[in-house]
């Protein structure tokens, strides 16, 4: 029964989104907090990522956008006395927070009570040793390290384990000295060398190429377990779960195997005593029944949420409720919601989970897979069979793939090695492998991957063939094309199959004549429900997906034009990420109220809006033109809402409006005048209004004419990218070659867009939204750093703090243009650049953008709301508020992740970096960015500060922040010109050696591994790609370190003066609601 | 391969490929939600006469295990001597395997079983049709060649003399307490449940009379279809119970026949519990365990004696999954402790019965 003492409950979220902590805990948390306010339990919230859902209004009765950190967390305690706490709906942040706030007696001294599992459960999963202890205890195996100091004792080691082992050198970074060994003579070899990199050499067994399973598991306090789910990683061992695509359920494991598992889990998680979810990860043998537990997570995982939205059954919810006291017998299946809670799902389909990677965001990154992750996103995909699913996952993780095949063909020198070292390409390099007749045994001997998988890529291959050998459409076999659909080809890989593409020159047009010809043989998707059951009992659940895998679909169609389409924003990408969630969940919010039926596609498993409470009918399926044409046929709505899921969605409006969809908002027309760049640049220049000067270009003749014109530095965006980044700045001739060079083939067919690059001016962005071209709503926002950085990598301040009046009113004077000519209805987006009162033009998009949650929040006028009532064609007042009245400032800071990306040089540029940001609330400036600097994980430094300024601009633009600290009484380090430059202006500082000084003292290396410097600032000289030079070693050495680092001149100076007016004790603690 | 009608009682069809035997075939169609377990399903005898439907889509993946015998004299990987279902119908067969211990595939052994299989078949929208009518007889015909198979009997049908043993068979000689099996159709799995907890299995026919034998316990193994055909078996237990308060301990029919025996009544359920995630709960505890089914009949707890009780309900449905005589020790599952396929959870209760025999 409910534990009735337990009337406020804090719960701790897990603040940015970054890579392996990302939008998965926000669903959680938002799971979670509704199961609290069901049994009328006040929630307070401490969570700083403003673009979440949890952060909203209405979710949690206080919300604290402050740091998920102990201080923090102590004095929100203090203020609200909460009765209970719940842990583990904040991923590891929030775990470790709880943990520190457990040893340190905080909880106790205010009598909180940690809901759900005990911190002691916690304690024993997350150290290794005590792990291993407990599960020696009930004789469950576990992956066992030995340390070694001789090679006789390695060797007697790897003899008990038995070969093949692994061996590493203990506390060496990198994984220096570590390697397979099949047998002793291999052994001896690399224990030598492991030896002199560390006098301890660890034996592990090798259990390399076995399959990689887990389990969710469910546990109440009466001892009753379920398991919700099993998942299989398609890829074996070794590369991390997070960057593995993964199959729900187990596809390759038989009853007997299966059950052992789960039995196993089930004693596990009794063993440790988890009350609530925790998930089991095992290693699994492939050619008998032996197992070796990895590790146990006792808390919500980005695994749970995937489970969650793999079978309908809501674990954090359920969790939740747990930790309230409930048996699991006292709860319903939400789905059915007749059957009771405890039961575990049957799946009558497959679902496919593929990672996202961002790589070619960072400069210098190692690509190759491993056991750490570095994909920032990921996509679920549903299908009655197995090939169905991965070629649907393939097209939605957007990065230009149609599915398993028919791709761009890609360019491998080495396939062999390509297979063998697997990347982020590797599946498009099976497909090639098998286009190049490698058999299956040649794959799973390269790769290890199971050949159940493999057979399976290769039947896809076949009818691949197949449909090749049509030589026309109009010879293409009803069957074959019936067969081609069921397993999960797109009208598009057909056409292209068969050679339409070519034959029209257009994929659009071919694909279409696909569609018709397919209709016109009754080949139709059918709608299938998620209902937990296996079709067992009735559900009147909404959760769907589409298939063409089956004869009937379980649901009916009206046609009352009474359903509005929000279509999502897809995986989480660098530059697209929850805060589009939160837009979709806003919209989806606003069309329910409004007495409309919300349908939501989309396929992200991190989000609320695949939540299937949240919308009236979820089509977890794709974006793509046909898929979202399925299903507009089939619903046929009153509107489709694209403006709020960023850019997937917004790049389908000129396609959806050729085919008579009804848009809501802007017009497709104009939404195509503001993203095609010739067409907006005539408009404003129409308009009179500024922008900074651009050619499309297509010679090399051209590009110097027009950079003699403009002058150095200039922006460059080649249109066909080779490899790299997309986008440069260049800031002389040199630089530009090498650029153009590397990056991309100039040429009529692929024009380079090349813009004057404007230095030193503040970048401005106006959030607003417009109806018939007038402006409704608006929030004007400032960078703190200058143009150059990346708006979603910037730090933003709103309302602005330190633009000029005139400034404000020219923006105001031109976005008001700007909407009336683009005859805006809707959320849109404009930046700008501001040096003096000059005001250039550099953006425009007719739909939301990153900054609406931030500026929505801060401003307590929710945009998106306002926007939808728009779109809808309802009245709507112009809000009294405006942004000068608020007696409160918001900082959005950005969350970067270079730890987790080996060897990326963790610098700033025009290319987005940051894969999260929080948003903070204070009384001025300063503590606002305190706030969000705390959050995105800077310290205030303790005593010693590394400086290396950069150029003479940044260099003088530092130098008050530098007298501020040394006033303050830090000691400063210094870079040869910094130390000197400092000096020169009578500032006390220590000179340090930069890596290629060798041999001179002190060297600024040695006092980073010294762990001697609290904080590195590191601005490079200039924006350019930089070589593997001083400026990088300090730099990645500062994050492999995990010293605070900044890169930007205007950043640091804002963070240094915030900390040095502002003490930790004077950071107020207010929640959202007590900012008026 | 062949194209396939499946032709449900009430006319409606669904349209598949053969990738078994060639055969058309007759029988009850009942639908199956385990998501693995197809070898211990299809040699499962409480199947013999039904046409079983998966409706987990992806089915022959790992392949099948092969037919050794171990030393107990059961076979090791199969729940009996051959396969029983009449058919196996499912969407997405897998033509190729992978797996260790796999050494033919599903369409070669069904193929050497002369069992039919039939896939491409929407087995979701059938598993709806079957759950809003009910179970349905139905026939699987081959496009290309006339109908002329005979339609089957279901209810009526004597199943558990079909596949009941003929003679007596002991297992674990001489290993200590004695128990009674009586095949209605029994589970290799349940034979080894006992067997590895030490005591002799002396597997006698479902109408055997062993009420005058030597033995410390009594076992009612599961079975195929209606209990009300096994009366013989009924009155054979009522007699045993008359005469001793020896252990009995009874699972799926054997729950039945214990129920019967004790004056309840069988009705048959709408379309059965077949699936490895049955919730049930010990009656007046908190304790709840997810459980292995495979039922279309159950025991009206309603009818219950009154020195009877309920042990288990399902949580669904409320229907009964257990009971037990207030007295003496005798008490029953309605579902499958053994699994095989399907979860352990609730193994206890050989622990249990192996206990009593104390």
């Amino acid at each position: 029964m409910k534990d009735e003492n337990i009337k406020k409950v804090l719960l701790l979220g897990s603040g940015a989104l970054k890579i392996g902590e990302a939008g998965e805990f926000d669903y959680s948390g938002s799971q979670a907090l509704k199961a609290l306010r069901e049994e009328g339990v006040e929630t307070i919230l401490i969570n700083p990522n403003i673009a979440t859902v949890q952060t909203s209004e209405g979710v949690a009765d206080r919300i604290y956008f402050l740091p998920v950190q102990p201080y923090f967390v102590e004095r929100v305690i203090e203020k609200e006395r909460p009765d209970g706490i719940l842990l583990s709906f904040g991923g590891q942040t929030a775990l470790n927070c709880g943990v520190a706030l457990y040893q340190s007696g905080v909880l106790e001294k205010y009598n909180v009570k940690v809901l759900g599992t005990p911190v002691q459960a916690i304690m024993d999963t997350e150290d290794r040793e005590l792990f291993v202890e407990k599960l020696n205890e009930i004789d469950v195996k576990t992956i066992k390290s030995e340390a070694c100091e001789t090679i006789e004792q390695t060797r007697k080691a790897a003899a008990e384990l038995g070969y093949p082992v692994i061996i590493r050198a203990a506390y060496a970074l990198g994984g220096l000295g570590s390697g397979f060994c099949d047998n002793e003579e291999e052994l001896d070899k690399l224990a030598e060398k492991a030896f002199s990199f560390s006098p301890q050499v660890l034996v592990e067994k090798s259990l390399k190429g076995w399959k990689e399973i887990e389990y969710e598991v469910v546990r109440d306090r009466y001892d009753n377990c379920i398991t919700v789910c099993n998942m299989e990683n398609f890829d074996p061992l070794g590369i991390h779960t997070g960057e593995s695509i993964v199959i729900a359920p187990s596809q390759t494991l038989t009853n007997s195997e299966y059950h052992k598992l789960r039995a196993l889990a089930i004693k596990i998680i009794r063993h440790i005593g988890i009350v609530g979810e925790c998930n089991v990860q095992y290693a699994f043998d492939p050619k008998s029944e032996d197992y070796r537990v990895i590790e146990v997570n006792a808390r919500l995982s980005r695994s749970s949420a995937l489970a969650s939205k793999a079978t309908g059954y809501p674990l954090a919810f359920v969790a939740a409720k747990l930790g309230m006291g409930y048996g699991l017998f006292e709860l319903k299946n939400s789905v059915t919601k007749t059957t009771s809670a405890f039961f575990e799902p049957a799946l009558d389909y497959v679902v496919c989970k593929i990672p996202r990677w961002d790589l070619s965001k960072f400069r210098g990154v190692d690509r190759e897979l491993g056991s750490s992750m570095k994909s920032v996103g990921e996509v679920m995909a549903i299908g009655r069979n197995f090939e169905e699913a991965i070629q649907k996952g393939l097209r939605m993780i957007g990065q230009g793939m149609h599915g398993f095949v028919e791709n761009k063909e890609l360019e491998i020198d080495d396939i062999d090695t390509a297979l063998r070292e697997p990347t982020d390409k590797r599946i498009f390099i099976i497909s090639k492998a098998m286009h190049k007749d490698y058999t299956i045994d040649q794959i799973h001997e390269l790769t290890k991957i199971d050949k159940w998988f493999l057979q399976k890529l290769k039947h896809i291959i076949d009818i691949d063939e197949a449909l090749k050998k049509c030589t026309s459409v109009n010879v293409l076999d009803k069957e074959l094309l019936r067969t081609a659909k069921i397993y999960g080809f797109t009208d598009f890989q057909i056409a292209r199959a068969v050679g339409l593409e070519q034959e029209l020159g257009n994929m659009s047009k071919a694909g279409l004549v696909v569609r018709q010809l397919r209709k016109g043989y009754g080949i139709l998707p059918v709608v299938k429900q998620i209902d937990t059951l296996a079709a067992e009992y009735p559900a009147q659940t909404n959760y769907l997906y589409v298939t063409y895998d089956g004869v009937a679909s379980d649901i009916s169609f009206g046609d009352n034009k009474r359903s509005v389409i929000v279509l999502g924003s897809g995986a989480y990408r660098i530059g697209s990420s929850v805060e589009f969630d939160w837009c979709g969940v806003q919209a989806l919010n606003t069309i329910r109220k409004q007495g409309y039926r919300s349908i939501m596609i989309n396929y992200n498993p991190e989000t609320v809006s695949t939540d299937y409470d949240m919308c009236d009918r979820l089509y977890f399926d794709e974006l793509t033109f046909e898929r979202v044409m399925d299903i507009i046929e089939m619903e046929s709505p009153y509107g489709v809402v694209i403006s709020t899921g960023g850019q997937i969605p917004n790049n389908l409006a000129m396609r959806l409006d050729a085919q008579n969809v009804p848009i809501l908002g802007t017009s497709a027309k104009d939404i195509d005048n503001a993203e095609d760049r010739a067409k907006f640049s005539s408009m404003l220049s129409r308009n009179g209004i500024d922008q900074p000067e651009w050619s499309a270009l297509t010679s090399m003749d051209d590009i110097n004419n027009f950079i003699d014109r403009v002058g150095f530095p200039v922006l460059v965006r080649p249109s066909y990218v080779l490899s790299g980044a997309a986008m440069n700045v260049c800031s002389n001739r040199e630089e530009l070659e090498r650029f153009l060079k590397l990056a991309a083939n100039v040429s009529e067919d692929h024009p380079v867009v090349v813009s004057q690059f404007i230095e030193h001016a503040k970048e401005v962005e106006m959030d607003a939204v417009a109806k018939d071209g007038e402006i409704i709503a608006y929030a004007i926002s400032e960078h703190i750093e200058f143009a150059g950085v990346h708006s979603g990598d910037a730090t933003i301040q709103f309302p602005p703090q330190k633009l000029y009046c005139e400034t404000i009113r020219r923006i105001k004077r031109v976005s008001k243009m700007i909407a009336q000519e683009l005859h805006i209805s809707g959320p849109f987006n404009i930046q700008f650049l501001a040096r003096e009162n000059d005001i250039k033009v550099i953006e425009c998009n007719l739909r939301a953008s990153r900054s609406f949650p931030f500026v929505s929040k801060v401003l307590k006028i929710n945009l998106i709301e306002l926007a939808t009532k728009v779109m809808l064609g309802l009245p709507v007042e112009k809000p009294g508020k405006n942004l000068f009245d608020l007696d409160y400032v918001g900082i959005k800071a950005s969350q970067f992740s270079f730890s987790r990306l080996q060897k990326a040089d963790p610098v700033l540029g025009v290319d987005m970096a940051s894969t999260g940001e929080v948003g903070c609330l204070g009384d001025d400036t300063n503590t606002a960015l305190l706030k969000s600097m705390l959050s995105v994980g800077h310290r205030i430094p303790e005593k010693n500060i590394l400086l290396s300024t950069g150029g003479a601009k940044q260099k003088a633009a530092m130098l008050d922040a530098a007298r501020c600290l040394v006033e303050n009484g830090y000691n400063l380090y210094a870079t040869g010109g910094t130390s000197k430059f400092l000096a020169e202006n009578g500032i006390e500082n220590t000179q340090v050696y930069w890596p290629s000084d060798e041999g001179k003292q002190p060297q600024a290396l040695d006092m980073l591994h010294n762990h001697e410097i609290d904080m590195v600032v590191n601005i490079p000289k200039n924006l350019t790609a930089s070589e593997l030079d001083n400026g990088y070693k300090i730099r990645r050495a500062a994050i492999d370190l995990n010293v605070p680092l900044i890169t930007n001149s205007r950043l640091a100076s804002s963070f240094i003066h915030a900390f040095c007016k502002v003490k930790l004790e004077d950071i107020d603690i207010k929640s959202w609601e007590e900012y008026k | 391969m062949r194209k396939v009608t499946l032709v449900l009682e009430d006319g409606t069809k669904f349209h598949g490929k053969s990738f078994g035997y060639d055969r058309p075939v007759a029988g009850e169609v009942v639908f199956n939600t385990a998501m693995m377990g197809y070898p211990e399903s299809l040699t499962d005898p409480s199947y013999a006469g039904q046409l079983m439907t998966l409706t987990y889509p992806l089915v022959g993946n790992y392949g099948v295990p092969p037919f050794t015998v171990g030393a107990d004299g059961l076979a090791t990987f199969m729940e009996s001597d051959r396969i029983y279902a009449s058919a196996i119908i499912v969407a997405d067969y897998s033509e190729q395997y992978s797996h260790w211990n796999g050494v033919e595939t599903l369409a070669e052994w069904l193929k050497r079983e002369h069992v039919p299989g039939i896939t491409g078949i929407d087995t979701r929208e059938l598993t709806k049709v079957l759950r809003e009518h009910g179970v349905m007889m139905g026939k699987i015909i081959f496009d290309d060649e006339p109908d002329n198979i005979p339609e089957a009997d279901y209810e009526g049908v004597n199943f558990v003399d079909k596949v009941s043993c003929k003679e007596i068979i002991r297992y674990n000689e001489g290993a200590g307490k004695k128990v009674v099996l009586v095949d209605c159709g029994v589970k290799n799995n349940i034979i080894r449940c006992l067997v590895n907890r030490g005591v002799e299995v002396i597997r006698v026919p479902w109408n055997y009379d062993y009420t005058s034998m030597n033995f410390d316990g009594l076992f009612l193994a599961n079975g195929p279809g209606d209990p009300d055909m096994c009366e013989d078996a009924v009155n054979i237990v009522r007699r045993q119970m008359s005469m001793s308060a020896k252990p009995i301990c009874g699972i799926c029919m054997g729950n039945q026949l214990l129920a019967k025996a004790g004056g309840a009544q069988i009705y048959k359920l709408k379309y059965g519990h077949r699936s490895h995630n049955q919730p049930v709960r010990m009656v007046g505890t908190n304790s709840c365990y997810v459980t292995s089914q495979n039922h279309g009949y159950a025991v009206d707890a309603k009818t219950l004696g009154a020195d009877w009780e309920e042990l288990f309900v399902n949580m669904n449905d409320g229907s009964n999954e257990g009971i037990r005589h207030k007295v003496n020790p005798w008490f029953s599952s309605q579902f499958h402790p053994e699994a095989c396929s399907g979860p352990v959870d609730t193994e206890f209760m050989f622990d249990k019965f192996v206990e009593t025999l104390k």
